[in-house]
């Protein structure tokens, strides 16, 4: 579904991607983990066109996504839920959720999405009025990746969407995800909550410094003594 | 009685002065916030409107409300060309000089009051309307009242029409997906690019609704005022001074900060002298400067997120 080949990304005259190639088949949870630094969201900018790669290709579908105008992605099912949540703080719930669903089909379904979003957080429907800065944290996430939904995407990609929460919203967060699966969507997920995010994870890759250093399925490096000893501390 | 009287005309002068102020600041907030730019050639786009409704009125005998209809598309599409072929190649450079938007929009204003000059001279003209000197009067309508104050046709038509113009905007902006568009990008530009706006088609159509809005401001303004080429200077530092009061980019704010200045000028022009309301203007600048640098959009703000 997504296939990333070879690509280098520069910020200015500094490289912070060296070579990176993965791909995500349809239907699956793939998480890029690593520590601060190792390029992890700037992967996910790259892939939905913030940031251009400097050699490389992206093709989503066999689009060749990396020559296309960042904001048609959205319309070819690609939907970037991105870090620190980034809503529309002087805006409704309601409406940052009419933000995620501007183009073609997903505007003719805008009310039933927003109907599967509601039962999906049924706090966001008691709030739906408020405005998007006067949330908490969780409500805040939930809203960001409701709008996500909102765009009907086959592939949503997470930037860190446990980033400030506590510990049982973060549960929550990754049982949405895991239901979003379920659903039938494709999720990318760039995490640094390395246990839990390789625990819903299909398969995941590793990031250090810019490059890849191991890849395999979540089990495979929840076991793994370089992961163990460097991202979980046992 | 009488200084009742005075201060209550003074006070809806002001108010109505306020309407028409803030059709303008409300364009400038609306192309500040989406570009973060200040346009300091706001007022001659007004300029130029202004004389669109001043020679279909000398030429065609139309009258000047009317030619909202004629002097706000023409702007519009006036806007959008000055847009795609000047600002936004210029935008493109940005990082070598971050500033020379705002000098282009200097250079643009330059450029514009001077070749009124040259094609219209530098003579006052005025649009001499027939209900120029009808006015509505209290006693009109109660016999009894004890104090006597009344209302300029021109003015009040000016002022409601300001009224609705807003009402519209207000409209726009929170119903439609292109004005919850603009109001995305003004807040978070790569949010809105995530959600598949396209910013630079959202900031085109802020700058041709921004020149609509100082189109019909030109329009409303001629009846009750005069127009010369240099006239815009005057109005390009009114919108900014609202932008200030307001909050960068807050269109809230900048009706509010509108409705201040209108007041604060005319009770300036009331109490002080005539000549004093620029120097009204620029204290309540100063002022809006020292102790609200956010301006009252700071002050929504609080009020609303509480923070």
């Amino acid at each position: 579904m997504l296939e990333i080949k070879n690509i280098d990304v520069f910020y200015g005259d500094v490289q912070v991607i060296w070579d990176i190639s993965f791909n995500i088949k349809q239907g699956e949870i793939v998480a890029l983990i690593g520590a601060n630094g190792a390029g992890k969201s700037t992967t996910l900018k790259t892939i939905s066109g913030i940031l251009r790669p400097k050699k490389g290709e992206i093709h989503f579908n066999d689009i060749p996504i990396h020559k296309v105008e960042p904001y048609k992605l959205i319309e070819i099912g690609l939907v970037h839920v991105p870090e620190a949540r980034r809503l529309f703080v002087e805006m409704s719930v309601e409406e940052n959720l009419d933000m995620g669903s501007l183009k073609g089909e997903a505007k003719k379904e805008r009310e039933i999405t927003k109907q599967l979003v509601f039962d999906l957080f049924p706090r966001l429907l008691e709030r739906r009025r408020q405005l998007a800065g006067t949330l908490s944290g969780g409500e805040q996430q939930m809203l960001a990746i409701g709008r996500g939904l909102m765009a009907k995407p086959k592939l949503q990609m997470f930037d860190e969407p446990s980033l400030g929460l506590s510990p049982i919203l973060v549960k929550d967060i990754f049982n949405v995800i895991k239901r979003i699966k379920e659903e039938g969507t494709t999720v990318l997920i760039v995490e640094q909550n390395v246990k839990q995010t390789l625990a819903i994870a299909d398969r995941a890759y590793v990031l250090e410094n810019g490059k890849i250093a191991l890849q395999g399925t979540g089990a495979e490096l929840l076991s793994n003594e370089h992961v163990r000893t460097a991202y979980l501390g046992v | 009685m009488e200084q009742l009287e005075l201060f209550l005309q003074t006070l809806i002068a002001g108010f109505m002065l306020g309407g028409l102020y803030a059709l303008i600041g409300l364009g400038m907030a609306l192309v500040m916030g989406v570009m973060r730019v200040i346009n300091l050639a706001h007022g001659d786009f007004m300029m130029i409107a202004m004389y669109i409704a001043y020679w279909l009125f000398t030429l065609f005998d139309i009258d000047p409300y009317l030619s909202v209809f004629i002097a706000a598309p023409a702007l519009f599409l006036f806007g959008l060309a000055i847009q795609k072929y000047l600002l936004t190649p210029v935008m493109k450079v940005e990082s070598i000089l971050p500033h020379n938007l705002v000098i282009l929009t200097v250079g643009l204003a330059m450029v514009f009051s001077n070749l009124a000059t040259v094609f219209f001279t530098g003579d006052y003209r005025s649009t001499p309307v027939s209900y120029a000197s009808n006015a509505w009067y209290l006693t009109d309508f109660w016999s009894e009242s004890p104090i006597e104050l009344s209302l300029s046709m021109p003015w009040t038509l000016s002022f409601v029409l300001a009224v609705v113009i807003t009402i519209g905007l207000w409209i726009f902006l929170t119903k439609t997906d292109m004005g919850k568009s603009i109001r995305a990008t003004s807040q978070d530009v790569d949010a809105a690019l995530l959600m598949g706006v396209n910013v630079n088609r959202v900031r085109m159509m802020t700058f041709g609704i921004g020149m609509i809005l100082v189109a019909a401001a030109g329009c409303l303004f001629i009846p009750i005022y005069y127009l010369y080429p240099a006239l815009g200077r005057q109005f390009t530092n009114v919108g900014f001074v609202i932008t200030v009061i307001g909050g960068m980019g807050s269109t809230n704010g900048a009706v509010i900060g509108g409705l201040i200045l209108g007041i604060f000028e005319s009770m300036t022009a009331t109490y002080i002298g005539m000549g004093w309301a620029p120097a009204g203007r620029f204290a309540i600048f100063v002022a809006a400067l020292v102790f609200l640098p956010g301006g009252i959009a700071s002050l929504i703000r609080k009020g609303r997120l509480g923070k």
